[in-house]
């Protein structure tokens, strides 16, 4: 096999055991790699619960990485989200996916329930558990910083879960390397409730490529296209400002959810951007292995620079204009090891339920607080949800499928408000990302008022994007580049003859068979919606943008034309026929 | 999206670069719905069946275009490459089908955006527009044409002139003269201006008037203007005669990333007026400028096939600079490139991809340069093939 090792390690931590899982070249083939993987290595165990110890929780690579395509670094982790119960993936960064292949596997399976904490150390000549209990109770960066001190793991790549996972957190992330988060839907508490701590891996094979002059040529294509684009490497763009080059435009977009989605305008957002970060905090670029583009910023200091989520839900959402505080609420959940976006939702629940403005003291003890399980705000950390309906007040939980919603008020996009509903994880942008045509003009403009012809759209891009989370690669470079060029990139590392279109289609399967595991646990039309806020309230339009509420009628009728494109009946249920067609199981 | 349908129909037609009546614009939804009825349509559903796009361009284009493309076609096996910019960083190749049925179609698309359909025209799509299908179809043809020209000449150079073209030309150039609007007076506003408005209503025009005078694809080229300490420039994918609402105001000190959106060419255009002297700045893609610019009869260059980011002689079109240069910033990037080409001069021609013109109050002596420059190179290619074969 040329690209893929063959080679995937299942782990039995009930039974501190482990084997080696040898798919046929034509699975990988039919799933390449991450997110299509994991599907398929999990499909049947759907029925178990988050908790249940027989509910895998899967690390992929996919063939690109550890080879010289360009952002071939990322890796998806998945598993059922204890915070929404639906199919929960992450696509993360940092270097475990490249080391991992490097040990010679293209993924970990694991299952089962230690009885103590445990980590688990991958190397090329073999596996190992390890105790891990001296590391609970720890910050991230001290269990960080103990691994990569700790004899035999200093090299390696390392995942690891901090105390909110450790305290119940329903949106506790998986950190990767200090800094990259598998961070949605609680992915982390999947992980230690297998009582898995740490995994650590290095290694130093090398990926067989099966055609070295066809990746290159791939590699200039896309390389050709990253320069050209603005939106990467322009001098406003990720390059520069990280993801925070997004805040000052959904700010002018007047679509930047402001006191839990009650607004979509920030006043003090001027004094909050990118450009006063870099200022303030004299910041340098870092990133995922194999990346050129480098979109994640630190300070000279050594703190991390927010990303744009957490930038805009650490001021605009809660009202905060202060931007240290916003630097130390970041801090704080990297070093407990949670969710920004969920957490900084939770708090504007909060703030909206009890009516009291949040100063930025009160953002860093409640934070602390959810992290550490203790007093009332234990049950933010259940999610902005489950809190709001303990409350009697659900529809102030701006969520979808019990996910809370990212930094984009679908009011300002109205593909947003599609993308959401029908998204299977839940209130998460990352799926299809209507953003990039509605407001970023990638790759050409689309009118952001109106939902006529989108279904169509979110539906590709949910493909499109489920075979860029299987490569696996990073969805920023698809703000420049596509499938055109990945198919070749992709030809060139594995031989196998593929083309855009024939990995669209891959991705539709891959996609589909996440609606048929959602559907079995009972997810129905009923759960693609988003909060009744936004048919019922306006947002903060200005003379020249009207932020009217989103047309109920037509939203519910785009919806119905995404279920007949995407093969699914009114109820957004499975079909025998589609099934059929993709060769699923119904 | 009937709208945008007849939108990108229309837009073809005023282009001149179909005849009216003729394009043939498709939309999917979870239905299909097309511009116009037609007999091709039943074939190009089956197209649409089956690949996963959103709209579809169908259409043949108006002469010279479509019997370049014609001899492109009997000249080529699976496809043809040029080797413009545009070529390079977004159709990479045209491939081209014998028939129009979707048997053959099919797989073509599924690796590329476009292809040409021998004797029937093009066939394009969007995946999340017409707009793609539409600016795939105008790039096509831009490059076809581009090649047809370049190629030709080099075959004069070397002595073995291509017989078929040369009894060409005479119809194609008295074609492309018909394609080419009658030189109507332009009247751009006369500057300094300061208000914003003001220098969008000059951009706007000076965009519009570009595109009439057919000298950019309309999706391509940018333009902008430079008051106080911002820059004010058409977005990134912008089309110049629909400049309303695409226009961004970009901070010198990037105190503001609002102009993320901006035209890739920022960089470039910034450091332009970094150097001071000049306001206004206009970029488009002239034909013959960009022939004329993939036109080096250097003898053994060692970076020939490179020539577009490894270029290091000076060339020019009379006093007018050919710079290498790939869209964007990086070492090899327009933005390092351009800025000093520029200095002192009406404007430069970038290698294999078009031009900017700058004008140090307005946007009049940036579009009557780029028109001049453009009536330069053509009179200099119709020398170069018309005179004996150098050496
Ligand atoms: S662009 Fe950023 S997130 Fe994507 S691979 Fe590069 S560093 Fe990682
Ligand atoms: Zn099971
Ligand atoms: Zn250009």
């Amino acid at each position: 096999m040329h690209g893929w090792t063959g080679k995937i390690l299942t782990v039995n931590l009930t039974e501190q055991t482990t084997a080696e899982l040898n798919l046929p070249v034509n699975v990988y083939q039919r799933e390449i790699g991450g997110k299509g993987l994991c599907g398929a290595l999990l499909f049947e165990h759907f029925c178990h619960a988050w908790n249940d110890p027989r509910m895998p929780l899967a690390f992929m690579t996919g063939p690109l990485n550890n080879t010289s395509s360009p952002t071939s670094g990322r890796m998806t982790v998945m598993s059922r989200s204890p915070l929404t119960g639906a199919v929960c993936d992450a696509s993360v960064g940092g270097r475990l996916g490249t080391v991992l292949k490097r040990a010679g596997y293209d993924g970990v399976l694991v299952t089962g329930r230690s009885e103590q904490w445990c980590g688990l150390v991958i190397t090329e000549n073999g596996v190992a558990f390890q105790d891990a209990a001296h590391l609970t109770g720890l910050a991230v960066s001290d269990i960080h910083g103990r691994l990569l001190a700790a004899p035999g793991l200093q090299k390696g790549a390392h995942a690891m879960v901090g105390p909110a996972a450790e305290n119940g957190v329903r949106y506790a992330a998986i950190v990767f390397d200090g800094h990259y988060f598998a961070g949605r839907g609680g992915l982390g508490l999947v992980m230690a409730e297998k009582k898995l701590k740490f995994l650590s891996v290095s290694g130093s094979l090398k990926t067989d490529v099966f055609d070295r002059d066809e990746l290159k040529a791939a590699q200039e294509e896309i390389y050709r296209l990253v320069a050209a684009s603005p939106v990467l490497t322009g001098d406003l763009g990720l390059a520069n400002y990280g993801t925070g080059a997004l805040y000052d435009l959904m700010r002018s977009r007047r679509m930047m959810p402001t006191n839990n989605f009650r607004e979509t305008y920030f006043e003090s957002a001027p004094s909050m951007n990118a450009y006063a970060y870099k200022k303030r905090y004299a910041t340098k670029k870092f990133g995922c292995a194999g990346c050129h583009i480098l979109c994640k910023k630190v300070g000279a200091q050594g703190d991390i620079i927010p990303e744009f989520e957490t930038m805009s839900h650490f001021s605009a959402l809660v009202g905060n204009t202060d931007l240290d505080a916003v630097v130390a609420a970041n801090r704080l959940c990297n070093e407990a090891g949670m969710d920004t976006i969920s957490a900084g939702v939770a708090l504007a629940t909060h703030a909206e339920i009890t009516g009291r403005q949040m100063t930025p003291a009160a953002i860093l003890t409640m934070l602390e607080n959810i992290a550490s399980g203790r007093g009332d705000a234990a049950l933010l950390g259940q999610g902005a949800l489950r809190y709001a309906c303990e409350a009697g007040r659900p529809e102030v939980a701006m969520v979808s499928k019990g996910l809370e919603f990212p930094a984009y008020d679908p009011r300002g996009a109205y593909g947003m408000a599609l993308a959401y509903a029908t998204s299977t994880r839940g209130g998460c942008h990352l799926r299809a990302y209507p953003v990039a045509h509605e407001i970023l003009r990638k790759p050409v403009a689309t009118d952001r008022f109106s939902l006529s012809g989108k279904a169509r759209i979110i539906k590709i891009s949910e493909d499109m994007n489920a075979v860029v989370d299987s490569l696996t690669a990073c969805k920023f470079l698809f703000f420049a580049a596509s499938l055109e060029e990945y198919a070749r990139a992709l030809q060139g590392v594995t031989g196998m003859r593929t083309s855009a279109q024939a990995l669209l289609k891959t991705g539709e399967r891959i996609y589909y068979r996440e609606r048929i595991m959602n559907a079995r646990n009972g997810f129905t039309a009923e759960d693609d919606d988003i909060p009744v806020r936004f048919f019922q309230e306006s947002g903060s339009s200005s003379e020249s943008i009207q932020i009217a509420p989103i047309d109920r009628e037509a939203f519910l009728q785009e919806r119905a034309a995404y279920y007949r494109i995407r093969g699914l009946d009114a109820q957004g249920l499975p079909t025998p026929e589609k099934c059929q067609e993709l060769a699923l199981p119904c | 999206m009937l709208k945008l349908l007849n939108k990108y129909a229309e837009k073809l037609v005023a282009h001149g670069l179909c005849s009216p009546g003729e394009p043939l614009v498709g939309g999917v939804n979870d239905a299909v719905i097309w511009n116009r009825p037609d007999p091709r349509a039943a074939e190009l559903e089956k197209i649409i069946a089956a690949l996963n796009i959103n709209s579809i361009v169908c259409a043949r284009p108006a002469e010279p275009f479509f019997s370049i493309l014609n001899e492109h076609c009997h000249r080529s096996g699976a496809e043809f490459v040029p080797e413009d910019t545009e070529t390079r960083t977004f159709l990479h190749s045209i491939p081209v089908a014998r028939s129009m049925t979707a048997a053959e179609i099919v797989p073509l698309l599924q690796k590329r955006k476009g292809c040409v359909v021998e004797g029937h025209g093009v066939v394009a799509f969007g995946t999340v527009s017409p707009e793609q299908a539409f600016v795939v179809f105008s790039s096509i043809i831009f490059s076809a044409f581009v090649k047809f020209f370049v190629d030709y000449a080099y075959s004069q150079y070397a002595g073995t002139p291509d017989l078929v073209v040369a009894a060409m030309l005479p119809e194609v150039l008295a074609a492309y003269d018909t394609f080419l609007p009658a030189a109507a007076r332009v009247d751009l506003e006369r500057g300094v201006f300061s208000e914003e408005d003001a220098i969008f209503r000059a951009m706007a025009h000076a965009g519009q008037a570009t595109v009439d005078a057919r000298m950019v694809d309309s999706f391509f080229g940018n333009i902008s203007y430079f008051a106080g300490d911002t820059v004010y420039i058409s977005q990134t994918g912008s089309s110049l005669d629909e400049l309303a609402g695409c226009i961004d105001a970009c901070p010198l000190d990037n105190s503001a990333s609002t102009g993320i959106t901006a035209s890739s060419e920022l960089v470039a255009h910034r450091d332009i007026y970094l150097e001071g002297g000049n306001r206004a700045i206009l970029h488009g893609h002239p034909k013959f400028s960009v022939i004329m610019s993939m036109l080096c009869f250097e003898p053994a260059c060692e970076n020939r096939g490179k020539c577009h980011i490894k270029c290091d002689r000076e060339r020019y079109v009379e006093d007018i600079p050919v710079i290498p240069g790939e869209v964007g910033t990086g070492p090899r990037g327009l933005s390092s490139t351009l800025p000093p080409a520029v200095l002192g001069r009406r404007g430069a021609i970038v290698y294999g991809h078009g031009v900017f013109t700058v004008g140090t109050k307005d946007f009049r002596d940036a579009f009557a340069n780029l028109s001049k420059i453009e009536t330069l190179c053509r009179e200099s290619y119709m020398r170069i093939i018309s005179g004996p074969a150098p050496g």
